[in-house]
């Protein structure tokens, strides 16, 4: 199963040379890019953990990403996303967020049913690698920041 | 004729019609160097062969970019650079410059420069330095890491001196990183021969060295004129006057620090212009007045008592 996330999920995976647009143009209007990765895939997971700290003073996208290099060698086998966020007034929040990678192997979500009183069905998702403590999910161990 | 059936290429190649032509005067106008060289000769005083060097650094680049345009060795030339002079000398100010024309002729991403000295570089302890060094260097890619007094980055007097990380880490990114980031070193210029002596690698990665004379007495006149002019002032004829002796006399004084000393001299003129014109607030003032440094303010320096 390949997850998909976020802007472009209905893309293949970007080439570096497309993260570096899409990188380039966030820092073109101001916005400060930070890189998070993760290895529970749920889509309502919105706690991924920092890569450094956001980049809000770059001109150009090669220093972003060199970070974004860095955090995928350190984390090959999880998932790990660019986001930007716009800091301007009335805005004051996330603009672009993307995944620019993910684990080889990508279990997928079981769907869980469970009857209530009349014979309701309530449904939830849970992703197979979570069954498995964190930092161990998808091999590997988990390193946090640069 | 067999000779021809044996060497096609050269028989394609001699055909003007084949042959690659390059307009360099088309590639010289749309990369905007011309203006830019234009407009450091009219901004910056004297500095006769450094304006001379960065021509050729300019018309190498130019040239380079041509050959690269026909597919003639495209591996980067190596653009890192080397300032050497006193303080004032304007190596800050054609390091901008320099990134202008870089960027004119598409060899770096953006005009921008980062100007950094050791402390930006150096940490405290331990596994301090890389991270700050690294925090640096992705601030200033795409364009121009101008690194003043770069040799304090080597402490040979203290063997546990965190700077040779610093030094290592910025050669790795030299190397690799060529298409990234142009490093500029500046500083005095018998202390940086020092540093290369021990630095060899850093040596041997730094393509173009160029020195920045001290100024002749004229030429910081006529810099005192330029910055007077920039700053929306202008000397009264006996104030100019009072400029030269000034000059003469700060030049022979201790820390003389070339064209720095006469915008500090100007920065306390204007101060005491303000405070003469504020004395006089009760009669009407001029906007000549506003506009004039006048004799005195200049006079009233420490330089005319010690
Ligand atoms: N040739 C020059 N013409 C006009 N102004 C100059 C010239 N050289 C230096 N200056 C001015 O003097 C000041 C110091 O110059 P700077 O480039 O910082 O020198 P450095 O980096 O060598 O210490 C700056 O304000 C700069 O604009
Ligand atoms: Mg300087």
């Amino acid at each position: 199963m390949r997850l998909t996330q976020g802007q472009f999920s209905f893309l293949p995976d970007l080439t570096d040379e497309e993260i570096t647009r899409q990188v380039q143009y966030a820092l073109d209007q101001g916005w400060a890019v930070a890189v998070e990765f993760t290895d529970d895939p749920h889509p309502r997971n919105s706690y991924w953990t920092m890569w450094g700290n956001p980049m809000f003073d770059l001109r150009d996208a090669k220093g972003v990403m060199m970070e974004i290099d860095a955090c995928r060698v350190a984390h090959p086998e999880q998932y790990v996303k660019v986001l930007a966020f716009d800091s301007s007034q009335g805005f004051e929040t996330v603009r672009m967020s993307f995944l620019i990678n993910r684990p080889a192997e990508e279990p997928g979500f079981e769907l869980l049913r469970s009857e209530g009183p009349g014979r309701r069905i309530g449904y939830t998702v849970r992703s197979y690698a979570t069954g498995r403590p964190a930092g161990q999910r998808y091999g590997g161990e988990t390193r946090h920041g640069p | 004729m067999s000779g021809v059936a044996d060497l096609p290429d050269l028989e394609t190649r001699d055909r003007p019609s084949d042959a690659p032509s390059i307009d360099l005067d088309a590639l010289y106008r749309e990369s905007g160097i011309g203006g830019m060289l234009a407009g450091m000769d009219r901004d910056l005083v004297g500095l006769r062969p450094v304006k001379t060097r960065i021509r050729e650094i300019a018309a190498l680049l130019l040239v380079e970019r041509a050959r690269r345009s026909i597919g003639l060795r495209a591996e980067p030339p190596s653009l890192h650079m080397c300032f050497t002079g006193n303080p004032g000398t304007g190596k800050t100010s054609v390091a901008r410059r320099m990134a202008g024309l870089l960027h004119g002729l598409g060899y770096i991403r953006r005009d921008h420069v980062v100007g950094v000295t050791r402390d930006d570089l150096v940490g405290q302890y331990i596994g301090h330095t890389a991270p700050k060094t690294k925090e640096v260097l992705k601030r200033a890619m795409g364009g121009v890491l101008f690194i003043d007094e770069a040799y304090y980055l080597y402490r040979p007097e203290n063997e546990r001196d965190y700077g040779l990380e610093a030094i290592e880490i910025l050669l790795q990114v030299m190397e690799d990183n060529r298409d990234d980031l142009v490093v500029i070193l500046a500083g005095y210029r018998d202390r940086m021969e020092v540093f290369f002596r021990s630095n060899p690698g850093m040596a041997s990665r730094i393509a173009h060295h160029v020195d920045f004379p001290d100024y002749e007495a004229e030429e910081l006149l006529e810099i005192a004129r330029l910055m007077t002019a920039g700053m929306q002032y202008r000397l009264a004829p006996e104030a100019e006057r009072a400029m030269a002796d000034y000059i003469l006399r700060r030049m022979a004084q201790p820390r003389f620090a070339n064209a720095r000393s006469i915008r500090n001299a100007l920065d306390r003129a204007r101060l005491r212009q303000a405070n003469r014109l504020f004395e006089a607030r009760g009669s009407a003032i001029a906007a000549a007045d506003l506009l004039t440094i006048a004799e005195e303010d200049i006079r009233q320096s420490r330089v005319f008592t010690q």
